[in-house]
């Protein structure tokens, strides 16, 4: 009975005692105390997880290092098709920008019929300027037809297979080109030189000719249509001895860079050969 | 030979297909030089508005003053490299003007001489440096001979 009594009264003094502790704490009374608690066992929390971070990376690190090492693969070849992926975009970028050009042209000047080649080929001969386009007689290409781009003339087709076609550019040393000065409303003749220079000869002396001329094909001849830009005069030689002055041209095209270019279709060159009279001694 | 031919020194430009045959040509045990020549002109003048008769005869020539020089100064085969693409480039430019002078090509022999034929030879001859060795390893390689040099 006594035992049973002493029980009840521990338990009572227990209760009253946590209960006052949580009373104090409630209270804010253990503020202090609590604090300090937390502290300690935060940092203690820190520790334990700052060691069990390192040991378990340590343990696991194999295994990551192998698969960082096939994802840094992949994005290397990720990056490596998207960098070619670029530069043959950009590739197109250029090839539209240099098509949408012929296009205007084609389209400001709609009473030719125009086909689009590309060059594919130089000849191998440094001794003439001669280049190799993808179009054939299969596309309809003939012999003599005058080839341009948007910038100005570019030569003729010199020789032709089922696919491909030799032009003879007019910067070649065989090529003539009948050419007519816009301000000065003069003929003269276009030729090509060893250094891939233009220039004029045949131009009288009594002619007035001023650098900046721009220079026309004159459509003489029957080789070329009429009216197609060939360059500018830069350079005028006259001597008073001579039977012609000459000049020399800067041609609106870079033949070094050619990549596309445009051949006249509905351009039938005429042979006037037979038509010159022969020289009589 | 297309990408040699886009890199040019003045108007002149680099002939590798005639590089090429002369070291070729230049190795002794070396029998097929003559139908390589043959048929690298055969593939210049097919492409080029060159009469195909020209680079032809310019590399054949060529090959033959190889076949002759490497007896004669088979001591110094570098020297006759020099010696045997120096000779092959005049030669076959010589060639060539020639023909398109025939042909009716206003060409300005002076100045094809001065701005292409020089240039050319220039850039040749430094070509001719790699390419004796680089021939001299495939003939080891092809023909499977004892590499004494």
């Amino acid at each position: 009975m006594k035992t049973g009594f002493s029980r009840s009264l521990q338990t009572t003094i227990i209760f009253f005692v946590v209960g006052g502790i949580l009373v104090l704490a409630l209270g804010g009374y253990f503020s202090t105390v609590s604090d300090s608690f937390g502290r300690s066992l935060v940092s203690v929390q820190t520790w334990v997880s700052t060691r069990y971070v390192v040991i378990r990376n340590f343990l696991s690190a194999p295994g990551d290092v192998v698969s960082l090492q096939q994802r840094n693969a992949e994005l290397e070849s990720e990056i490596s098709g998207l960098q070619t992926q670029v530069i043959q975009l950009q590739q197109q970028l250029t090839d539209t920008q240099v098509l949408a050009a012929l296009v205007d042209f084609s389209q400001s000047s709609p009473e030719s019929v125009y086909k689009a080649a590309a060059v594919i080929g130089r000849d191998p001969s440094p001794f003439l300027h001669y280049i190799i386009i993808n179009s054939g007689s299969n596309d309809g290409l003939r012999r003599g037809m005058p080839v341009v781009t948007n910038q100005g003339l570019i030569g003729r087709v010199d020789a032709v297979t089922a696919e491909a076609a030799r032009v003879q550019l007019a910067t070649d040393t065989a090529s003539a080109v009948n050419i007519r000065l816009q301000n000065a409303d003069t003929d003269a003749v276009l030729v090509g030189s060893v250094t891939g220079d233009l220039a004029l000869e045949m131009i009288s002396q009594d002619v007035d000719i001023q650098e900046g001329d721009v220079v026309l094909t004159s459509g003489l001849g029957g080789d070329y249509p009429p009216d197609l830009l060939v360059g500018q005069i830069f350079n005028i030689r006259k001597r008073d001895y001579e039977l012609f002055q000459q000049a020399s041209v800067q041609s609106t095209v870079d033949f070094s860079r050619l990549e596309i270019v445009l051949v006249i279709m509905n351009f039938k060159p005429i042979d006037i050969t037979p038509l010159i009279p022969e020289n009589t001694p | 030979m297309a990408i040699a031919s886009r890199i040019p020194l003045l108007g002149g430009t680099a002939d590798l297909m005639l590089v090429v045959l002369a070291a070729w040509s230049m190795q002794e045990r070396v029998e097929s030089a003559w139908h390589w020549a043959f048929f690298g002109g055969l593939l210049v003048g097919w492409a080029s508005a060159l009469p195909w008769v020209i680079p032809v005869a310019g590399y054949l020539l060529t090959v033959g003053m190889a076949r002759m020089l490497v007896r004669r100064i088979w001591q110094a085969p570098l020297l006759a490299m020099f010696a045997i693409v120096f000779i092959g480039t005049l030669l076959f430019h010589l060639l060539s003007i020639l023909g398109l002078r025939l042909l009716g090509n206003p060409l300005v022999v002076m100045d094809a001489l001065s701005v292409i034929t020089l240039p050319g030879l220039f850039l040749n001859l430094f070509l001719a440096l790699p390419a004796f060795p680089i021939m001299r390893d495939l003939a080891v390689w092809v023909y499977d001979i004892e590499d004494d040099l």
